[in-house]
């Protein structure tokens, strides 16, 4: 039986109102933004965005273009300090916080325009990806004792795996640059992986990506969520994709949410039709 | 308050040769994006062209100072071709590092054909002192402010008013648009170089009529200063040189006069450090956020 | 009991197991050294730049933690080694002035490190604008660090003025100083190469190719920068020290932009990030010149022409894809044909700008 079955994903309220999938009811949620908003020099790119995510929810984050997710992706992880609201992350406040620390907390992400280190090798990157994981000190680093050898196997062990998980291990060696874009796409989220998050953001996963591989993508995400147990929220713009993997959608149009729901409230919604469509003639 | 007027004016004075050289400087990164680290070593040549047309071949002065100009264009112009024009595609780092081995080869060569002894340089323009309410103002100083005040608007008017410095402008936009506009890329970085060089050769005069003593390594310090200026001021903004170069040569006189000779070049250099941490592009430059 | 054998794993890793091309390479390189110094058959011209070319050597490969790893542009390198020079032996000088007693091989190795130490500090200091700064800006303000580094150590009276401080009563010959010298450059290299392969070389590189990505990783942007710079101003510090030793004055004015930017020619000619390119490009670099003295007027004039015509070359794809058939068995062939566009660019890029 499977713990993450379609009657577990019907959405139901906390107290506070929020929707989480049944089975996260229970569980602390893993992030909590509240009326979060940002500022560019008098332009207001995102208003009022309050979302909430279960403990292992698939959500996923819509709107046409220039609606302000990528830009609600960066105000979670703090790559632009909010202007208004506060985010809980396992509910802990990050406020203040800087990119890094935030990622220490449990949030890791992919990038709409790939984000590789393509200039190391496809096993480096993802040894970044556990960089705080890896318990090894300056002077281990710089003299190759004190720990090093067993440190160094254990993330590379750990490593290989996850890109076993991905069909990226024979791949290992290569500079992540070289590797072709579909592959170039599973690293990153392997790399995100390796930061062993509670939270996974994914920014546009499908872009550039043909049907069978979308189809292949949306079971990679299904098996994440399955095999680590961990929230993912996505942007993308593929409707099929969206509706068939996630219980929770936020529909984002000029920076506000115009909808939040179940895939099934999302497509019946006119407000969200409207946006995407605009006005029906008359 | 007279010394003070004083310092003022000699610091604009020297402020707008810096900012003649600087100009070259930021033409050049604004549309080659390259650091043209000889771009000092033209002024160093220009200097010795001055001095051979003037001693050797017994111009008259205006007729040295273009061929100067002459001398640092072509000049400017064929290192543009040779040096860097094959590194276009290049990594920032080989141009830089190219441009100081020019940097070396111009110094070199001046050092086998003049030797390392100082040159005194021709004194061109012989203007009179101007005394205005007590403060005396050497020719040399006013001169050189007229005649830089006079190209700056003249280049401004240029950049902004002709169809070539409108093309300038373009390239150092966007390079990939300005091609599909039909805008010739190579020959807009030429006329670049060109009048970057020419600036530079005009600079060397003034330089050499002030500072007199020229020597191969001359052009090193103006150099940096005006490389300095133009970080100071945004590089890649013709109006941040104009201002930073003036700024510090101002800087530079009063830290001269009021505070010490010896202190002067690292109180220029703080000014630039604390403006650059505050204001990360310079002066005038335009502010860079990298999209997520 | 474990402590000990943690430390003497980490000695025998430290000697054998990494880059042993290169090891082995510097290793025999010095072992011939030694002998002839020590023996008496080395020229007095080779053992003049002994200390020189290994100063630069480790100038080099530190030069390329920043450059290479980090790909940030420092000009302003020298500086560091000024201010480990300074500090390193002004108090080498107190030393010997209050202890006269104090063994040269405790006085040295303090020296050294004391002079690494200020020179990390100073080092922590001029990384703080590569924080905000990146690219051509942070290049300037480096150089803009270094020049008034210069100035204030000619300025303080405590370094000598703009006379120079006299390290006359510690002028120590190269004999001497070469195994410190040889210990300075195995360090430097070793820890280089290590770091590269591990937690923190891994973090830098990531800083290198995309910030925000190495951000979002959890890596600490500033720590790390900062941690790079003052690395590699702590070994150029030390080597500094370690020169000092080897003239009886020195002044400020020596370690300017000049001699930075030479340091960096030397890690872009190595290759960036290479530790073993490093080494060779800064020992042909500054040997090459030493023994072509005779030709003193000359000299210059061909390694500026030498270093245009590897960047063009480097740059033209005829030549790379020649390079790329550089195999053992046509190397003579490869070598033959790589000789004429050497000259022809030469020739014309002489000829056009006399």
């Amino acid at each position: 039986m499977n713990q993450y079955d379609k009657a577990s994903s019907r959405l139901v309220p906390y107290p506070s109102g929020a929707l989480v999938p049944e089975r996260d009811l229970h569980a602390m949620p893993v992030l909590e933004a509240r009326h979060l908003g940002i500022d560019f020099g008098g332009l207001t790119a995102v208003d009022d965005f309050s979302v909430t995510v279960g403990a292992t929810e698939i959500a996923g984050l819509i709107g046409p273009n220039g609606a302000g997710k990528t830009t609600v992706f960066n105000l979670l992880t703090n790559v632009y300090q909010p202007t208004r609201g506060n985010i809980m992350l396992n509910g802990y406040s990050t406020a203040g916080k800087s990119t890094h620390q935030v990622s220490k907390m449990g949030i890791a992400r992919t990038f709409q325009n790939i984000r590789l280190f393509s200039n190391m090798s496809v096993l480096d990157n993802v040894k970044v990806g556990m960089h705080n994981h890896i318990n090894e000190n300056l002077l281990a680093a710089a003299f190759h004792g004190f720990g090093y050898g067993k440190a160094e196997k254990a993330a590379a062990d750990s490593a290989m795996e996850l890109l076993d998980f991905f069909h990226l291990a024979d791949l290992a060696k290569a500079p992540a640059g070289s590797l072709p874009y579909g592959a170039q796409r599973r690293l990153e989220i392997v790399r995100a992986l390796a930061s062993q998050p509670r939270l996974l953001l994914l920014d546009e996963p499908a872009a550039g990506m043909n049907p069978s591989e979308t189809h292949e993508l949306m079971e990679n995400i299904r098996r994440i969520r399955d095999t680590f147990h961990i929230a993912i929220m996505l942007i993308e713009h593929d409707m099929s994709l969206v509706m068939g993997i996630c219980e929770g959608i936020c529909v984002l149009n000029y920076g506000r949410i115009i909808a939040k729901g179940s895939p099934e409230d999302i497509k019946s919604n006119p407000v969200v039709i409207e946006a995407y469509l605009g006005k029906q003639g008359g | 308050m007279i010394h003070f007027l004083q310092t003022l004016i000699s610091g604009l004075s020297l402020g707008s040769i810096y900012a003649l050289i600087a100009l070259g400087y930021t033409m050049v990164y604004g549309i080659a994006k390259m650091l043209n680290f000889a771009h000092g070593d033209i002024i160093m040549v220009g200097a010795y062209a001055a001095i051979v047309a003037v001693f050797q071949m017994k111009l008259p002065g205006l007729v040295a100072v273009l061929a100067a100009v002459l001398v640092c264009t072509v000049l400017g112009v064929t290192v543009e071709f040779l040096a860097y024009k094959p590194l276009r595609q290049s990594p920032p780092l080989t141009v830089l590092i190219t441009a100081i081995g020019v940097s070396y080869f111009l110094q070199n060569i001046a050092l086998l054909i003049f030797g390392s002894e100082q040159m005194a340089s021709p004194v061109i323009m012989k203007l009179p002192a101007l005394v205005i309410g007590g403060v005396q103002i050497d020719g040399i100083t006013w001169g050189t402010l007229a005649v830089t005040c006079i190209i700056m608007l003249g280049l401004t008017l240029f950049i902004n008013k002709t169809k070539m410095g409108k093309a300038m402008r373009a390239v150092s936009e966007d390079k990939g648009a300005a091609e599909l506009m039909g805008i010739s890329v190579n020959k807009t970085i030429t006329i670049t170089f060109a009048i970057g060089s020419a600036l530079a050769a005009i600079a060397s005069i003034f330089y050499g009529s002030a500072y007199v003593y020229i020597r191969p390594t001359t052009g090193a310090m103006p150099g940096i200063k005006a490389f300095t200026a133009a970080v100071f001021g945004g590089i890649g903004s013709i109006p941040g040189a104009m201002l930073g170069g003036i700024l510090l040569g101002v800087i530079e006189q009063f830290a001269k006069a009021y505070i010490s000779t010896l202190w002067s070049d690292a109180i220029v250099f703080g000014v630039l450090v604390v403006v650059l941490i505050v204001k990360p592009t310079g002066l005038l430059g335009k502010k860079i956020s990298e999209k997520v | 009991m474990e402590k000990k054998n943690t430390f003497k794993t980490a000695l025998k890793r430290l000697t054998t197991k990494k880059n042993p091309l290169t090891v082995a390479m510097v290793a025999v390189l010095y072992a011939v050294i030694a002998y002839l110094v020590y023996s008496g058959s080395a020229s007095r011209q080779l053992s003049n730049m002994l200390i020189s070319v290994s100063c630069y050597i480790v100038l080099a490969v530190s030069l390329n933690l920043v450059v290479g790893l980090l790909g940030e542009l420092s000009l302003g390198h020298a500086s560091f080694m000024s201010v480990g020079l300074f500090t390193g032996c002004q108090l080498a000088l107190t030393l010997h002035n209050a202890i006269p007693g104090m063994p040269f091989w405790v006085r040295l190795p303090l020296a050294m490190l004391f002079g690494g130490i200020m020179a990390a500090a100073v080092g922590f200091v001029v990384g703080l604008p590569a924080l905000r700064l990146k690219g051509d800006y942070l290049a300037i303000v480096t150089l803009a660090c270094g020049e008034i580094i210069k100035s204030i150590i000619t300025n303080l009276k405590i370094f000598g003025g703009a006379l120079g401080l006299s390290t006359g009563p510690i002028y120590s010959n190269t004999k001497t100083l070469l195994p410190y010298a040889i210990v300075l450059v195995f360090l430097t290299m070793l820890l280089m190469m290590n770091l590269k392969k591990s937690r923190y070389g891994r973090a830098i590189m990531a800083v290198r190719d995309n910030r925000i990505a190495a951000e979002s990783c959890g890596v600490n942007v500033t720590y790390f920068k900062l941690v790079v710079f003052m690395i590699a101003a702590f070994f150029a510090g030390a080597a500094g020290a370690l020169y000092g030793h080897n003239f009886a004055n020195i002044k400020a004015t020596t370690f300017d932009y000049n001699m930075s930017i030479e340091i960096l020619v030397i890690v872009v000619l190595g290759g960036m990030g290479s530790v073993r390119g490093s080494i060779i490009a800064a020992i042909v670099l500054r040997a090459l010149p030493e023994m072509l003295r005779e030709f003193s007027d000359y000299r210059m004039l061909v390694y500026s022409i030498v270093l245009i015509a590897i960047m063009l070359l480097n740059a033209s794809p005829r030549f790379n894809e020649l390079r790329g058939r550089l195999t053992v068995k046509n190397i003579i062939a490869v070598l033959k044909k790589k000789k004429t566009p050497v000259e022809e660019t030469v020739e014309v890029t002489a000829g056009g700008e006399k």
